[in-house]
């Protein structure tokens, strides 16, 4: 059954795919090693933020936190922005998002055509003027709703009732699931299910590894680990350089098809590594690996073109996952 | 052969400003204790009291995190690469403020 009342109840139940042509050849009699894509960006605004959303939307709801016509205060580099606006919208609250100024200009236009207000925090310049920021809209707005996606459980929840269950029916052969690290929520989530479920599987995460300007701390101790992060989810983690997500990227639209943001090319870099590990030991694998968004909202970035020297300095300072 | 060991800016005053430095060691901890040698008080800045990697910085060999490799007892090798970050977990940088604020 493909149809459905309205948009919310559409979000879910993606396709996974597979990719035949980018998995490891193995010699003739040896176990397969498969490469699989969960394609996240067929949710309704496009990225695996629209699960973590509503989800968190309905439990502030059940919780009496939202009201009919409270403010949803939340601060997000885009995708959480863009899926919270959308359910914003559909349920009756007002969104009011909180994000740097490096993010790509199609994030801020499409936030403000869902009819978000948005407020910029400095790109730069450490966490001194975003915490001056932050304590003024606090001040000013003592009634406004943090969903705070960093910490909100309701964002992991997301993943291990919805993103794992599938997962684990699409491919119940699975032994590695690969995504993206940011909020954490993906593979806490859907890393705690399959691992619940299935015995020695391997969640492994795939993080971005920016350039110097993002990361513009003054020291150590300004650093931050979200509340939602539990190390003993994982079993590997990858720190992923703009070169390698950007050669992925490409690699990914050029032999399969697939037109994936930067941060897709990370994973899958952290996916094929775990791959060709399998195939070179002679061992079984499907690895299954999160599409968090498609790359129609990083064009602008210039990065798709060029060659991967020009992509890595359009893309210098800016958050791409 | 060495390891090259690549420092984040906010740890460069240890090094003399230098991006990257070679240390040696047979693992993680020997080759922070190497370093410590070479650039007083950097290790300081990555190892809690307690003997642990501090919980705001990340290490990396070959771009794989440390923490699931045995963390100090993480096995390095001639050749290796160790990139140690601030942990600004994708996209969270600058909201940590926030996260004070909600009371999290």
């Amino acid at each position: 059954m493909a149809r459905y009342e309205n948009l919310l109840d559409a979000g879910g139940d993606t396709p996974l795919v597979g990719l035949p042509r980018l998995s490891p050849v193995v010699p003739a009699g040896a176990p397969p090693v498969r490469l699989w894509a969960k394609l996240e960006d067929r949710n309704p605004t496009g990225s695996v933020k629209d699960r973590a959303a509503m989800f968190m939307v309905r439990s502030a709801e059940a919780a009496g936190r939202l009201r009919p016509g409270a403010t949803i205060l939340e601060p997000t580099s885009g995708n959480t922005g863009i899926s919270l606006a959308m359910v914003a919208k559909l349920r009756g609250y007002r969104l009011v998002c909180v994000m740097p100024e490096n993010v790509s200009a199609e994030r801020v236009q499409l936030l403000r055509m869902y009819g978000a207000e948005i407020i910029f925090s400095p790109a730069a310049g450490g966490s001194n003027q975003a915490v001056a920021t932050a304590k003024q809209i606090a001040a000013e707005h003592p009634d406004w709703v943090m969903l705070f996606q960093y910490g909100n459980e309701a964002n992991a929840r997301a993943h291990y009732e919805t993103t794992g269950p599938e997962l684990l029916r699409d491919l119940p052969t699975v032994t590695h699931f690969v995504a993206g690290l940011g909020t954490t929520g993906t593979l806490m989530g859907t890393g705690r299910y399959l691992r619940e479920k299935v015995e020695n599987i391997d969640i492994i995460a795939a993080e971005p590894r920016y350039g110097e300007l993002v990361y513009g701390l003054r020291n150590i101790d300004e650093g931050y680990v979200p509340e939602l992060y539990d190390g003993s989810v994982l079993t590997r983690r990858f720190s992923v350089g703009t070169r390698d997500a950007v050669l992925r990227t490409r690699q990914l639209i050029e032999v399969e098809g697939l037109f994936v943001g930067f941060s897709t090319g990370a994973v899958l870099h952290a996916a094929l590594a775990v791959a060709h590990e399998a195939a070179k030991a002679g061992r079984r694998a499907d690895v299954a690996f999160l599409v968090a968004d498609a790359g129609w909202k990083y064009l602008s970035t210039g990065a798709y073109g060029g060659t991967l020297a020009e992509a890595e300095e359009a893309l210098e300072g800016q958050l791409w996952a | 052969m060495a390891i090259e060991v690549r420092i984040p800016t906010i740890l460069r005053s240890y090094t003399g400003g230098s991006k990257t430095v070679d240390g040696a060691g047979d693992s993680l901890g020997g080759l922070l204790s190497d370093l410590d040698g070479k650039y007083p008080g950097l290790r300081g800045r990555l190892v809690t009291e307690e003997g642990g990697l501090h919980r705001f910085v990340n290490v990396y060999v070959n771009d794989e995190d440390v923490r699931f490799l045995g963390s100090l007892e993480a096995k390095l090798s001639d050749g290796d690469t160790v990139t140690i970050l601030p942990a600004v977990a994708g996209g969270a940088f600058g909201f940590a403020a926030l996260a004070a604020l909600a009371g999290r």
